[in-house]
């Protein structure tokens, strides 16, 4: 009984964190914040602030690519408000022109793994090219709420 | 006696009518403006067009590259007031400003004058260019005109009665262009007047950060406090000490308008992104500046 009890609360603790991410909102949003922490692996790197590690580099691109895997069905009609979400009307109104940024954002950084950069020059200029994406979609497709 | 108000009436609408076209009429600089001016300097205004963010606005809509740098002009504005087209001021001698002279320039700048002498509508953010020095406005009209000629006719403004009657913007202009510094500081710090200098005059910041009365001026006391989006859905952030900025460093605002990344990563979005790419060709120094004043302005709970 106890043991049923503790499992059932374990199991609660396990779901609560997944069932909070369950909406479509929430889950983009997550997902973008996977991003935003690669992001701060590869923009320290190309400051100088951290050592160059080739490994931790190339994870953090995967991150980034892996994020880009089923990103746009992650804006299904219906959400375009709610639990904070800061997408702009324009994904939904130039659903084309949303697709083709995800999927640019995919090959660069699909590329990017595959240039498997070993030192900082050769990182910088796979670097440059990725960090591009993140303003240009943002300037059409993310508004700032708040 | 009803006869007698009716006359007084209408004499008292002829007044008001003669005050407002008096009050109403476009004023030019004086000719003292233009004394001793420099030469002019063409590195020294190149960085005032990025810092001016002329291209923003006055690039072809969609400009990428070397294509921000023909100012075709077109970019569509809207507005509570009406639609807005960006002109073209490229060198052109028909479609843009091939036949301006530097005071005609300087008059549209600081005093919001077009070259017939006619009010200019504020979309053009004059009222911060207002706080721009002569002389470099002078180094910015010699770079202008090495920029490529467009022979490209942008619409024309679209706007309902009474706002598409100039002259009633002299009247506004009595009421919200001016010159003078917008945040005073008990301290003469180097660096911060340089950011003043750049965040009110040519980067004109206020003109998104901060918000507008019913008839559009800056409310200049709740400055940079942040505002709804003039052209659409959001807000504009709250950049004074008192809101999202209070946990940023003054380093982490520098590297901001460098790379456009946050403090935590986000990256920038909307009508900053064109904004910070101009910022990023600016010297270092001037980022530093601007970062140090926006540490040290009053601070405001959010406008918007
Ligand atoms: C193809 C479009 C696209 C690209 C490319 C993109 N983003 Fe985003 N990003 C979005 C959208 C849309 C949102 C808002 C999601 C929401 O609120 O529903 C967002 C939100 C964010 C957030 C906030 C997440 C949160 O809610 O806490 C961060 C951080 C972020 N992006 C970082 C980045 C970085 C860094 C890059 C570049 C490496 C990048 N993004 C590239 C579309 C994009
Ligand atoms: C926020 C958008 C915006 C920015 C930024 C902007 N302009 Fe403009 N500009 C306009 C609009 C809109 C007009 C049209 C005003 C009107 O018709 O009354 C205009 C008009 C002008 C004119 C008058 C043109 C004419 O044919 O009468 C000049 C000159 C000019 N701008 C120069 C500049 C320069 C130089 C910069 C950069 C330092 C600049 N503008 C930045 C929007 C902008
Ligand atoms: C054309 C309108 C516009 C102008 C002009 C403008 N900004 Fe912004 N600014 C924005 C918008 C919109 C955002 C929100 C960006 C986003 O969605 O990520 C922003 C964001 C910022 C931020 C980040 C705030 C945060 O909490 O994330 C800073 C710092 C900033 N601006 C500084 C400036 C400075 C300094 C200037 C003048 C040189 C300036 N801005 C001029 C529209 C503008």
């Amino acid at each position: 009984m106890k043991y049923t009890v503790a499992l059932t609360l374990a199991a609660a603790l396990v779901a609560s964190p997944v069932l909070a991410a369950g909406t479509p909102q929430e889950e983009r949003q997550l997902t973008m914040k996977s991003v935003g922490q690669a992001m701060g692996t590869l923009a320290k790197t190309a400051k100088g602030e951290i050592n160059y590690d080739a490994a931790a580099v190339a994870k953090a691109f995967q991150t980034m690519n892996d994020a880009t895997k089923n990103f746009v069905e992650k804006f299904p009609e219906g959400t375009e408000t709610g639990h904070d979400t800061e997408a702009s009307p324009k994904i939904w109104s130039d659903r084309t022109g949303f697709e083709s940024a995800v999927d640019k954002f995919g090959n660069d950084t699909s590329n990017a793994v595959a240039a498997a950069p070993q030192d900082l020059d050769a990182f910088k200029v796979q670097f440059g090219k990725v960090a591009k994406n993140c303003s240009t979609c943002h300037e059409a497709y993310r508004v700032k709420k708040n | 006696m009803i006869r007698r108000i009716f006359i007084t009436a209408v004499l008292l609408a002829i007044v008001a009518a003669v005050a407002a076209w008096f009050l109403s009429a476009p004023t030019t600089l004086s000719q003292t403006a233009f004394a001793d001016l420099p030469d002019a300097d063409l590195a020294r205004g190149e960085e005032m067009f990025w810092a001016g963010g002329c291209n923003s606005c006055h690039a072809a809509p969609g400009a990428k590259g070397d294509e921000k740098l023909v100012m075709a002009g077109g970019l569509a504005l809207k507005s509570d007031f009406g639609d807005f087209y960006a002109p073209n001021i490229s060198p052109d001698k028909d479609a843009g400003l091939g036949n301006w002279s530097f005071s005609d320039f300087a008059n549209s700048m600081k005093m919001g004058v077009g070259r017939d002498g006619e009010h200019l509508y504020p979309a053009f953010p004059y009222t911060s260019y207002t706080r721009m020095d002569m002389q470099d406005l002078n180094d910015l009209w010699a770079y202008m005109k090495t920029l490529p000629a467009s022979s490209n006719v942008a619409p024309a403004h679209e706007l309902g009665f009474p706002f598409n009657i100039r002259r009633a913007v002299g009247l506004w202009k009595r009421l919200y262009l001016k010159s003078g510094s917008v945040v005073r500081f008990a301290s003469s710090d180097e660096a911060i007047q340089r950011g003043q200098y750049l965040v009110e005059g040519p980067g004109h910041c206020g003109e998104c950060h901060t918000p507008r009365s019913l008839i559009g001026g800056l409310k200049l006391d709740v400055w940079l406090s942040g505002a709804k989006n003039p052209d659409g859905e959001g807000v504009i952030p709250n950049i004074t000490p008192g809101g999202g900025l209070k946990s940023w460093s003054a380093g982490d605002i520098a590297y901001y308008l460098e790379s456009g990344f946050t403090p935590d990563f986000d990256s920038v979005g909307g009508s900053m992104v064109s904004v910070q790419a101009n910022m990023a060709k600016l010297p270092a120094a001037d980022r530093e500046a601007i970062a140090a004043y926006l540490k040290a302005i009053p601070a405001h709970g959010n406008g918007y």
